[in-house]
């Protein structure tokens, strides 16, 4: 047994063996970029992590001011949820016309879920302003200011999210459904469904459970 | 006559800035900032006169070369490391003085922010620039590539962590820094208690750092997940791409954590939030455990690379094939896994309660195995060895006697009861610094000489490397056992004077190992500069002057811009040994053109902006806050506008270069 493994070894070592790639072809441009996105959407998803745990943590710390009970109208937010996920369903449409290779079926579907976006924000501002209005800011208490940072933050990332996509949309016209613009749609979908799930994360957790709580 | 003046007046221009902010009361800063003037004055007038603003931008500051990047990063931490011994030979100093009614030389304001700025320039601007650094230049060669993959996203993370050190350098000169120790606890670091800008310029220091760091973390897995070379599966990287691999993914899984802390301590310091606050609901203790869900893995984050190092080091200077590699790499991610939950071993006296404080003790000593598993894998790996006591190798035995007491005093410190005695004492200083000292530095300078030859292809003087060696080692026990003794006694860390006249002689010994170090500071500038001047001397023209195994070491040193002609081809672990072992021959001819990344200023010029935007931000200048704001969303818009960012380097080129290496590699055969 040992010997015929030796012989083996010998074997292989004594063959030419090529130690360079001498047919090769460089990597196609952008061959890592989705895996590097995604993993920093993970890292991101780790923000939120923190300020979802911040949230269960001071989430009950009132500080005898209100609570989530006086202060959300889970209508309203119901209304804001589907925005948002209608502009994930949207985006799923720009993403099918893009495998298509229709540029302007493409554009269109990019801006309609640009103004579901801009609807949902307007929501959320609206919200925001009626709360601090009532005298219900994050400065109030511990919990507002975690309701405060951790729905905000995700606001922010719509936010740069339509900024992003107006941005894609003149690249588009200007170039078209070349191989890099493919890709950053495909990174803006990934960013955008990100999104979608962390507000899922947040209608339950923050406006459900609190209005139950 | 140094309680903090209450918050200034803020006006519509210049926010919180005023002439006052100039610390002109100061006379040790005064000092400090004619001595950093003139210097600057006389570099930038160098710089000018042999007209070397062009080569600089176009050839380094724009570079998206890893190994311009990574070597960038080494003169960083090495410009920052001066800076931070420079405030602990002002504490030694200090502490060896104020006995007996003295109140040594430096205000409380003013050591306050010296121990503040000592451990973040440390941990920040120096251990991770220079681990940054070697990574960045040794894991693309060790792999086979020809960069990292995001070349861009490289220089813009350099210029960030860049940014984030000037921003704190600023703050030496123009108002102060943070009074409130390297972690900022709340709520000390609060609005209430720390009203001035000292805090402002620690978080926006570290945010700034910080987002280079990340980006820096997903690109190096990228490239190690994604450009390795033909055949080499994971299990057949070097140790040091395994080690620089966890490394890497504890960054891209703990920096988010540190930057959504800072994030709500400056919501509690600029918007009036109760995250930290001792009122209306606010929970400082929470700050303490976030700080150190990050702080915990940082100190993994630090060691893990130099385990690696350690590893190359000792199988290539014993001749022997690594032993126990499987285990080695195991170890190194059970550490990683085990790094995440051992946090509240920071802080057992928070009154977790003892099944609490049982588990994070447990789980911090189970740290000690994989540990040790790698210790006795380096033992094992000499063991029967042709052992060459070079540089590199030194510095890796004087680690493991280090590493092995500081890991054992560390053992000691996971004992909750025994905790509760040293908790914040100057037995914890000393163990931390035995470890990161021991570790994470020792590993660095046997890095640095290891892997010098390869970068600049001169080896480093020996002479000046073992006087450099023997003052380090010799001075840090010298330095760092008085404060375990001290520390044993009660002694607690920060403390600016003392009352007990018995102690002072365990200070003044401390000083002197301080003073040790500085000589081996000095020994090794000296090191870098006579083996700069007798480069000729030192040349190095085989590539691979250690007999090494890995492939960094088949390339030409330095090697060329695109490091392989052809992607070599992986059969074995410790590659280049398995090439020189067979008989591989150069390939003559075949070449073709390579399609390399193109230069770009987008970084410096982003990073530029964020470091004016964090100023604005330290000095509430609010117009300068927006108007930056938007000009570094514009500025990475117009980035991405620009498609074409590479281009080839010609078939001809490549050959020119291929066939010099040829004929050197004749002339020294």
């Amino acid at each position: 047994m040992s010997a015929k493994t030796m012989t083996a070894n010998a074997i292989t070592a004594d063959e030419p063996v090529a130690f360079y790639d001498l047919d090769e072809h460089a990597h196609p441009e952008g061959h890592s970029t989705m895996l590097g996105f995604w993993i920093y959407l993970m890292s991101d998803c780790l923000i939120f992590a923190i300020l979802f745990a911040c949230y269960a943590v001071l989430g009950g710390s009132y500080a005898a001011g209100p609570a989530p009970k006086d202060l959300f109208d889970l209508k309203l937010i119901a209304l804001n949820t589907t925005m948002l996920l209608f502009s994930s369903i949207t985006y799923g449409f720009a993403v099918l016309q893009m495998q298509q290779g229709k540029v302007k079926g493409v554009q269109l579907w990019l801006g309609v879920t640009g103004l579901f976006g801009l609807a949902f924000l307007g929501i959320e501002l609206y919200e925001f302003h009626h709360l601090i209005e009532i005298g219900a800011g994050p400065q109030r208490s511990a919990f507002l200011s975690s309701f405060f940072t951790l729905v905000g933050t995700h606001g922010l990332h719509v936010t740069f999210g339509i900024i992003w996509l107006v941005t894609l949309m003149v690249q588009l016209s200007k170039h078209g459904l070349i191989a890099a613009n493919k890709r950053r749609v495909m990174c803006l979908s990934m960013f955008w469904h990100f999104l979608d799930v962390v507000w899922i994360g947040v209608f339950t957790f923050v406006y459900l459970m609190g209005v139950l709580r | 006559m140094s309680i903090p003046h209450p918050a200034p007046e803020t006006g519509p221009i210049l926010g919180k800035l005023s002439m006052e902010a100039l610390p002109l009361h100061e006379p040790i800063l005064v000092v400090t900032f004619i001595g950093v003037v003139l210097g600057g004055i006389a570099v930038l007038g160098l710089i000018t006169k042999y007209r070397l603003w062009g080569y600089l931008w176009s050839e380094w500051f724009t570079t998206v070369d890893h190994k311009r990047i990574g070597i960038m990063y080494m003169i960083l931490g090495l410009i920052m490391f001066l800076r931070g011994f420079a405030d602990a030979i002002m504490m030694r100093l200090q502490q060896a003085m104020a006995f007996g009614g003295s109140e040594g030389y430096l205000t409380p304001h003013h050591y306050d922010q010296v121990f503040t700025a000592h451990g973040v320039i440390m941990i920040f601007f120096v251990a991770m620039p220079f681990i940054t650094g070697i990574m960045n230049y040794i894991v693309p060669l060790q792999i086979g590539a020809r960069d990292v993959s995001f070349p861009f996203l490289n220089n813009f993370s350099f210029w960030m962590t860049t940014s984030g050190a000037v921003l704190t350098m600023v703050s030496l000169f123009v108002g102060e820094y943070a009074q409130t120790g390297w972690l900022a606890y709340p709520p000390l670091s609060g609005i209430a208690y720390s009203p001035n800008v000292g805090v402002d310029y620690y978080i926006w220091g570290l945010q700034i750092a910080g987002v280079g760091t990340t980006l820096s973390g997903i690109n190096l897995i990228v490239t190690i997940l994604k450009l390795r070379a033909p055949g080499m599966g994971l299990m057949k990287m070097p140790v040091f791409t395994w080690t620089s691999l966890c490394s890497n993914i504890l960054i891209v899984a703990s920096f988010p954590i540190l930057t959504a802390t800072l994030v709500l301590l400056s919501l509690d310091r600029y918007v009036g939030t109760n995250f930290f606050t001792n009122d209306l609901g606010g929970s400082p203790m929470m700050y303490v455990n976030l700080i150190w869900i990050w702080g915990h893995p940082e100190v993994y984050i630090l060691v893990l690379p130099l385990f690696g190092v350690f590893s190359e080091v000792t199988s290539t200077f014993s001749g022997k094939r690594l032993f126990g590699y499987t285990s080695m790499v195991y170890a190194t991610v059970c550490i990683t896994i085990l790094s995440y939950i051992v946090w509240l071993h920071h802080f057992f006296t928070m009154g977790s309660g003892a099944s609490v404080n049982s588990f994070f003790g447990i789980t911090t000593m189970v740290i000690s195995i994989p540990t040790g598993a790698k210790l006795f894998n380096w033992l094992f790996t000499m063991y029967r060895g042709r052992i060459r006591f070079e540089l590199p190798m030194m510095w890796t035995i004087a680690f493991m006697l280090t590493f092995v007491i500081g890991g054992m005093t560390g053992v000691l410190l996971a004992v909750p009861p025994a905790d509760f005695v040293l908790h914040n004492s100057l037995f914890l200083i000393a163990h931390f610094h035995n470890v990161i000292i021991g570790g994470v530095l020792f590993g660095l300078f046997a890095a640095i000489n290891y892997w010098w030859p390869k970068a600049f292809g001169f080896k480093l003087d020996v002479f000046w490397g073992k006087v450099s060696f023997w003052c380090w080692v010799v001075g840090f026990w010298v330095a760092f056992t008085p404060l375990y003794i001290l520390g044993l006694m009660g002694v607690t860390r920060r403390m600016r004077v003392f009352d007990d006249p018995s102690l002072q002689i365990w200070f003044v010994i401390a000083g002197v190992g301080a003073a040790i170090i500085a000589a081996g500071i000095g020994a090794m500038l000296v090191q870098f500069a006579v083996s700069i001047w007798r480069r000729k001397e030192f040349a190095e023209e085989s590539g691979d002057p250690w007999d090494g195994r890995t492939l960094e070491w088949a390339t030409s040193s330095p090697p060329p811009d695109y490091n392989f002609a052809f992607t070599p081809v992986i059969h074995d672990l410790d590659a280049w040994h398995d090439m020189k072992k067979r008989g591989h021959q150069r390939p003559a001819d075949g070449y073709r053109d390579i399609n390399m990344p193109s230069n770009t200023g987008a970084g410096m010029i982003l990073s530029g902006i964020c470091l004016v935007m964090g100023f604005a931000l330290v000095w509430h200048i609010w117009w300068l806050v927006a108007a930056s704001f938007v000009a570094v969303v514009a500025g990475a818009i117009i980035h991405t506008f620009n498609y074409k960012r590479d281009f080839d380097i010609p078939k001809a080129t490549v050959i020119a270069v291929e066939e010099a290496r040829t004929r050197q590699l004749a002339a020294g055969a």
